[in-house]
C-alpha cells in the first residue's frame, strides 16, 4: 500500500515490530481521514459564507446532525484499536514473556551515560555480584568471578550481540539516574528506573548492525548514550560468545567505549 | 447612580498605587500580560539559541555566542549543560510564565469581570499578591541562570534521580515553582469565586459567555491539581537541601561513587504526582484558548455558536476527566495490562469532548457571514493547528503505538501544535480582539495580516518536520539534535529547516510588537463602545473602563451569542439590552 | 446598588447562598485537601514499598502528641466559641475565647519545637530515614499552617478587631472564615497524629 510508504519509520528488525507499525499505520489513518474530511469542509466553508458571498448569516445554521455520527464512529474507531489492537498487544507483549526453551536472557545495568551489558555466558547463568568489588573500569558490574557461574559471565559496554531468530529477554535496571532503552528498529523502549529491575523481550529477524538510544534525559551525555546492536547467525554469535568468554575471565572491558 | 464618585475616588491615587500596586483588575490583567509576553519572547530567545546548536551542532553562534560566558559558550559553541539549562527553562518559562500568566492572569483577570458585568474581582488585594507572587517566581527563575552551575538542567519534568543530584539551578527551580503555584491558587480562588459570585443580575449559569465558562473549568483544575506539584515540590526541596530521600531509592551509585543518603524513597512517586498536574496542566493551556477563539469565531460569523450547551458539558467532562489520565505519559516506566488499558481507555474518552468541542466550532461556521479580521484569522488557524495537534495524541495515547514515539521528537511536534500555533496564536487572537476595549484603539489590520501569514507558515515549517524526525525515532533533548546516530542522519537536514522556520517566526513577530506599541498610541480611535458588534456584556463598558467598570446598571436579558435574529434590527442582539 | 461596589461581601448572594470570602475559603480548603491528600498517598506509596519500617510510637513520644491533640481539638472548640461570642454581640467573650484559641496553638508550637529538638539531640534528622523525612515534612507543614493561623488569628484579636465597630457583620464573618480554617488544620492533626505516632 503506498499510505505506508509515506511513513519513515525505520526498517523493522523484529517479530513484533510489524504489529506496532500497523496499529501506526491504522491510527494515523483515521487521523488522515477526520484531517481531511474536516479540511476540504473548512475550506468550502471560509470561501462559501464569507462576508462578500452571503451577507446576512443564518440564524439556525446548521441542522444536519452528520457531525454526531462522525464523533460516534470516531469513538467506536478508537474503542477497535484500543480492544482490538493496543491492549491485547501490551498483553502478549509486554505483560508475557517467552517461554521457549532457546529464550536467551540477558541483564543491562545503564549508568551515565553507557549500557553495561552483561550475558550469563555459555553455561546460561549469571554470576554473584558484590558491591565491594566494584571498579568504574575494570568491573563496572561488579561480578565475584570466583564464583563458578559467574567465570564464564561475559561483560561488554555499549555492545549488544544477538543470534537472529531467538527471543531475547532483557532485564534493565539502572544505576544512577532515569535511562530509556530504545532500539528503533526493534520497536522497543522501556524506561530504565533504578531500583527497579525490568524485563522486556523481543526476537531479532533480521541480521545486521542496529543502535541503541537513550530517549530519556539523563544529562549531560545524554546524546552520546548510544549503544549497538549486532543480530548476527546463531553461529556467528555462538562463537563471538564463547571468544569472549574465553578473552575475559580477567578483563570485563568491552569494545569501543572508550573511544 | 455614583459613577462620578468612583471617578472621583481613582484620581486620588498616587501613581504606584494605580499603576505598579494595583488592585484594579484591568490594571493587574495588563501587568499579567505584559510580564507574561516578555516571558514568552524570552523563552523564544532561548529556543532560537537551541535551534541554531540542534541545526549546527558544535558550530559557533556568531555575534551574540561570545556573550553567553566560558562556563556556557565557550568561543561560542555551546556545551551541552548549557542546552539542557536552555530545555528546561524553555518549558518551565513558556508554560508557567507565558503561556498560563496570559491565558489565566491576563485575559482571565481583564476579561471574566466585564463579561460578567462584575465591577472587579471578587478579591482584589488578593488579586495583587497573586500578580506579585508570579512576578517573584519569574524573578527568582531568571536569576538561576546566574547561579554556579547555572539553571535547571533535569527538563521540566525535572525527574528524579537526575534533578535530585543536579547543580543548584534545580533549587531555584523549585523555589521559583513553589512561588508560581502560590500565585496560581490565590489566582483560581479569586475566579472561581468571582464567576459564581459577581454574576450581573440576570446572567445565569447557561448565559455564560464560553469563553468565562473555559476561565471556570480552568480555575478548578489549577486549584485541585496544582497542590500535588507543591507537595511533590517540597519533597523535593527536603531531598535537595535536608538530604531526605523521598524520591531517592537505595544503592544509588553516581560516577562509580555510592550516594550517601539513608535511601528507601520511589522514584516513580515524583513522577506521578507531577503528571497529576501537568496533565490537566495542559489543559489549562488549552482551555482558555478554546474560550477565546469561541468568542472570536462567533462575533465574525455573526450568527449563534451551534451546540452551546453541548460545548460547555463537554468543557466540563474534560475537565473532571483531565485528573484521570496522568500515566498516559508513564506508559514505558513498567506497567502491567490492567493499568495501562485504564489509563489508555480514560485516554481515548478524553478526546471525544475535544472533538466536539472543534466540531462545534467547525459547524458554527456553516451559513455565517464571515469577517476576515486578524483576530479571526487567527482564531480560525487555530482549528487545523489544534486538530493537527490533538489528532497526533492519538497514537501516543494508544500504548503500544506510543513504544516507538514516546520521547522523540513526535511528542514534541505534537504538543507544539497545540500550544504554538493553537493556544499562541489563540492569545494573538484575543489580544487583536480586546486591545480596543483595553486602549480605545484599534490595532493595524495590515501589520496584522503581516504577523498572521509569515507566523502560519513558519510554525508549521518549524514543527511539521519534528513529525517525521519522531516516526524515524529520534529521541527528544538531544544536545546535537540527533546527529550522532546512524539511523538518524536521513533526517538530520529537516533540523536546519525547523531552524529557518524559527528564524522566520522571529522575523514575523517584528510587525506584531510594532503594532502592538504603535497601537497604543497612534493606532486608529474607535468611536464606539462595541466595535467589533459584538453581543456580550464587556462592550457595555466604556472603553478604557474605569474603576468599577460600568457606568449604567446591568441587567442581562438572553444568552451570549444571539446574532441574526430573525426580525431583529440589526445582526446582534446584546445580552443586555431589553429589545432583540 | 452602586455600580462600583463588590457586592457580596458581607451578605450571601440568593442563588448561591454564600458570601464571597466564604466561598473564597471553601475553595481554599478544597486545594489544601489535595496539599495534604498528595502529602498521605505520598506516605502510603512509601511506606508500602519499604522493606521495613518503624512503628511511630518507638521513635515518637505518644504522651507528647496526645497532649497536643487535645490543644489542638480545644482550640478549635474555643474559636467556635469566640464566633457565637460575636453573633451574641459580646465583644470581651470573644477576646477571651480567641485569645484563649491562641494561647492554645502557641502551646502546641512549643510543644512541637521540644519534640523537634528531642529528635535532634538524639541525631534524628530528616535524613536520617524515610521515617524521620515524612515526620519532619509532614509535621512541619502542618506547623507553617498553624503558625499562618496563629498570625492571623492574632490580628483579627488585637488590631483587626477595630471592625467591630464599623462593620460587626462583616467582622463575624471574618471569624467565621478563620475558624473554618482553623477546623481545618486540627482536621489535619487528626490524622497525622495516628499515621505519624501509632500506625
Ligand atoms: C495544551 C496542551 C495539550 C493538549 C490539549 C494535549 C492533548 C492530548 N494529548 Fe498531549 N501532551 C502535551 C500537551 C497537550 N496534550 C504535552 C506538553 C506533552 C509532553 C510532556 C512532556 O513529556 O514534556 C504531551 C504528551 C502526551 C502524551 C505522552 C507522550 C509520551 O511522552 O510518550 C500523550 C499520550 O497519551 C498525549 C496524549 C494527548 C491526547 C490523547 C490529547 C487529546 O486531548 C487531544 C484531543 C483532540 C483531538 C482528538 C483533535 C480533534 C480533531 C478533529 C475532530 C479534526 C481535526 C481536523 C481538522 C482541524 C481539519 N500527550
Ligand atoms: C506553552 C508551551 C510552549 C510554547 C509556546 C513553545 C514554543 C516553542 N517551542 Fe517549545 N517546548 C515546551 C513548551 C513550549 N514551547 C516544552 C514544555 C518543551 C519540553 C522541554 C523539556 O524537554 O523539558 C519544549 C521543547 C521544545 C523543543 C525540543 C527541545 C529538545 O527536546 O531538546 C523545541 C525544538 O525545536 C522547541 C521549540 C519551540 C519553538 C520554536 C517555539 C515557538 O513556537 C515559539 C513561539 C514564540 C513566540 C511566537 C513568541 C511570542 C511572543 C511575542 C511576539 C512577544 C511580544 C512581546 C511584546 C509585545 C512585549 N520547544
Ligand atoms: Cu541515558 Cu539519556
Ligand atoms: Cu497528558
Amino acid at each position: 500500500m503506498d499510505f505506508v510508504k509515506l511513513f519513515p519509520l525505520t526498517p523493522v528488525a523484529s517479530a513484533h515490530g510489524q504489529e506496532i507499525d500497523l496499529l501506526i499505520y491504522l491510527v494515523h489513518a483515521l487521523m488522515l481521514v477526520l484531517f481531511i474530511g474536516w479540511g476540504i469542509y473548512f475550506i468550502l466553508v471560509l470561501f462559501r459564507f464569507n462576508k462578500r458571498k452571503n451577507p446576512n448569516a443564518n440564524y439556525l445554521g446548521i441542522q444536519s446532525h452528520t457531525s454526531s455520527y462522525i464523533e460516534i464512529a470516531v469513538a467506536l474507531f478508537e474503542a477497535f484499536l484500543l480492544i482490538g489492537f493496543s491492549i491485547p498487544f501490551w498483553a502478549k507483549q509486554i505483560n508475557t514473556f517467552p517461554t521457549r526453551t532457546d529464550t536467551m536472557e540477558i541483564r543491562i545495568v545503564a549508568e551515565q551515560f553507557a549500557w553495561n551489558v552483561h550475558y550469563p555466558g555459555p553455561d546460561g547463568k549469571f554470576g554473584k555480584s558484590d558491591p565491594k568489588l566494584f571498579d568504574k573500569q575494570s568491573n563496572p558490574l561488579a561480578l565475584d568471578r570466583t564464583d563458578p557461574t559467574g567465570k564464564d559471565d561475559v561483560v561488554t559496554i555499549n555492545q549488544l550481540y544477538l543470534p537472529i531468530g531467538r527471543p531475547v529477554i532483557i532485564h534493565l535496571t539502572s544505576r544512577d539516574v532515569i535511562h530509556s532503552f530504545g532500539i528503533p528498529n526493534m520497536r522497543v523502549k522501556q524506561d530504565v528506573i533504578p531500583s527497579l529491575s525490568i524485563p522486556l523481550w523481543f526476537t531479532p529477524t533480521r541480521s545486521g548492525q542496529y543502535e541503541i538510544a537513550c530517549a530519556q534525559l539523563c544529562g549531560i551525555g545524554h546524546y552520546r548514550m548510544r549503544g549497538f546492536v549486532t543480530v548476527q547467525s546463531q553461529a556467528d554469535f555462538d562463537k563471538w560468545l564463547s571468544d569472549q568468554a574465553a578473552a575475559n575471565s580477567a578483563s570485563g572491558s568491552g569494545d569501543d567505549f572508550w573511544n | 447612580m455614583s459613577s462620578d464618585a468612583h471617578a472621583a475616588n481613582s484620581h486620588e491615587m498616587p501613581f504606584w498605587q494605580k499603576y505598579i500596586f494595583s488592585q484594579d483588575h484591568k490594571i493587574i490583567g495588563i501587568q499579567y500580560g505584559i510580564t507574561a509576553l516578555f516571558f514568552l519572547l524570552f523563552g523564544f530567545f532561548l529556543m532560537l539559541l537551541m535551534r541554531w546548536q540542534l541545526a549546527f551542532p558544535g558550530q559557533e553562534l556568531p555575534l551574540i555566542g561570545k556573550w553567553f560566558g566560558e562556563a556556557n559558550m565557550p568561543g561560542g559553541v555551546m556545551l551541552p549543560e548549557f542546552y539542557n539549562q536552555l530545555g528546561a527553562m524553555h518549558g518551565t518559562i513558556m508554560v508557567f510564565l507565558g503561556v498560563v500568566p496570559l491565558a489565566v492572569g491576563a485575559f482571565g483577570n481583564y476579561v471574566v469581570p466585564l463579561q460578567i458585568g462584575a465591577p472587579d474581582m471578587a478579591f482584589p488585594k488578593l488579586n495583587m499578591a497573586s500578580y506579585w507572587a508570579f512576578f517573584l517566581g519569574g524573578v527568582v527563575m531568571l536569576a538561576s541562570f546566574f547561579v554556579p552551575g547555572g539553571a535547571a538542567n533535569s527538563g521540566w519534568t525535572s525527574y528524579p534521580p537526575l534533578a535530585n543530584i543536579a547543580t543548584a539551578g534545580q533549587t531555584w527551580w523549585l523555589v521559583g515553582m513553589v512561588l508560581l503555584i502560590t500565585s496560581s491558587l490565590l489566582g483560581s480562588v479569586n475566579t472561581i469565586t468571582t464567576i459564581f459570585q459577581l454574576r450581573a443580575p440576570g446572567l445565569s449559569f447557561f448565559r455564560l459567555p464560553f469563553f468565562v465558562w473555559a476561565q471556570l473549568v480552568t480555575g478548578f483544575l489549577l486549584l485541585l491539581a496544582f497542590p500535588p506539584l507543591e507537595a511533590a515540590g517540597v519533597m523535593q526541596l527536603m531531598d535537595r537541601i535536608f538530604h531526605t530521600s523521598f524520591f531517592m531509592p537505595s544503592g544509588l551509585m553516581v560516577s562509580g561513587q555510592p550516594l550517601a543518603i539513608s535511601g528507601g524513597g520511589s522514584v516513580l512517586l515524583w513522577q506521578h504526582l507531577f503528571w497529576f498536574l501537568a496533565h490537566p496542566e495542559v489543559y489549562v493551556l488549552i482551555l482558555p484558548a478554546m474560550g477565546i477563539v469561541t468568542e472570536i469565531i462567533v462575533n465574525n460569523t455573526r450568527k449563534p455558536l451551534n451546540g452551546y450547551r453541548l460545548m460547555v458539558y463537554s468543557l466540563i467532562f474534560l475537565g473532571f476527566m483531565s485528573f484521570i489520565v496522568w500515566a498516559h505519559h508513564m506508559f514505558l516506566t513498567g506497567m502491567g495490562t490492567a493499568i495501562s488499558a485504564f489509563f489508555q481507555a480514560t485516554t481515548m474518552i478524553i478526546s471525544i469532548p475535544s472533538v466536539v468541542i472543534l466540531s462545534y466550532l467547525f459547524l458554527t461556521l456553516w451559513g455565517g457571514s464571515i469577517r476576515y479580521n486578524t483576530p479571526m484569522l487567527f482564531s480560525l488557524a487555530f482549528l487545523p493547528m489544534f486538530g493537527i495537534g490533538g489528532l497526533t495524541g492519538l497514537p501516543l495515547g494508544l500504548s503500544a503505538s506510543d513504544i516507538p514515539l514516546h520521547d522523540t521528537y513526535y511528542v514534541i511536534a505534537h504538543f507544539h501544535y497545540i500550544v504554538a500555533p493553537g493556544t499562541i496564536f489563540a492569545l494573538f487572537a484575543g489580544i487583536y480582539f480586546w486591545f480596543p476595549k483595553a486602549t480605545g484603539r484599534k490595532m493595524n489590520e495590515f501589520l496584522g495580516n503581516l504577523h498572521f501569514w509569515p507566523s502560519l507558515v513558519c510554525m508549521n515549517v518549524i514543527f511539521m518536520p519534528m513529525f517525521i524526525q519522531g516516526l524515524v525515532g529520534v529521541s527528544r533533548r538531544l544536545y546535537d539534535g540527533g546527529a550522532s546516530y546512524d539511523f538518524a542522519q536521513g533526517v538530520l537536514h529537516l533540523n536546519k529547516l525547523s531552524t529557518y522556520g524559527a528564524w522566520g517566526l522571529a522575523i514575523a513577530q517584528i510587525p506584531f510588537i510594532i503594532n502592538f506599541f504603535g497601537s497604543i498610541f497612534k493606532g486608529e480611535k474607535v468611536t464606539s463602545r462595541n466595535p467589533w458588534e459584538a453581543t456580550t456584556l464587556e462592550w457595555e463598558a466604556p472603553n478604557i473602563p474605569g474603576h468599577g467598570n460600568f457606568d449604567h446598571e446591568l441587567k442581562v436579558y438572553r444568552g451570549p451569542y444571539e446574532y441574526s435574529v430573525p426580525g431583529a434590527a440589526k445582526d446582534f442582539s446584546p445580552q443586555a439590552s431589553e429589545k432583540i | 446598588m452602586s455600580t462600583g461596589e463588590i457586592p457580596y461581601i458581607v451578605k450571601p448572594r440568593a442563588d448561591t447562598g454564600l458570601y464571597n470570602a466564604k466561598l473564597g475559603i471553601w475553595l481554599f480548603l478544597a486545594s489544601e485537601v489535595m496539599l495534604f491528600g498528595a502529602l498521605f498517598s505520598s506516605y502510603i506509596l512509601l511506606r508500602v514499598g519499604a522493606t521495613d519500617w518503624p512503628r511511630g510510637a518507638s521513635i515518637l513520644s505518644v504522651p507528647l502528641g496526645a497532649l497536643n491533640t487535645t490543644f489542638l481539638i480545644t482550640s478549635s472548640l474555643t474559636i467556635i466559641l469566640s464566633w457565637i461570642a460575636l453573633r451574641m454581640k459580646d465583644l470581651p467573650k470573644f477576646k477571651i475565647y480567641m485569645g484563649v484559641t491562641i494561647l492554645l496553638a502557641l502551646a502546641f508550637l512549643g510543644i512541637k519545637a521540644y519534640e523537634y529538638s528531642l529528635k535532634f539531640q538524639h541525631h534524628l534528622f530528616p535524613s536520617k530515614s524515610t521515617f524521620m523525612a515524612v515526620y519532619f515534612t509532614l509535621t512541619g507543614l502542618h506547623a507553617c499552617h498553624i503558625i499562618g493561623g496563629v498570625i492571623v488569628n492574632s490580628y483579627l484579636w488585637g488590631p483587626g478587631s477595630r471592625m467591630w465597630k464599623t462593620d460587626p457583620e462583616r467582622f463575624t464573618n471574618r471569624i467565621e472564615i478563620a475558624g473554618l480554617y482553623w477546623h481545618f488544620v486540627d482536621l489535619v492533626w487528626l490524622f497525622l497524629f495516628p499515621v505519624l505516632y501509632l500506625l
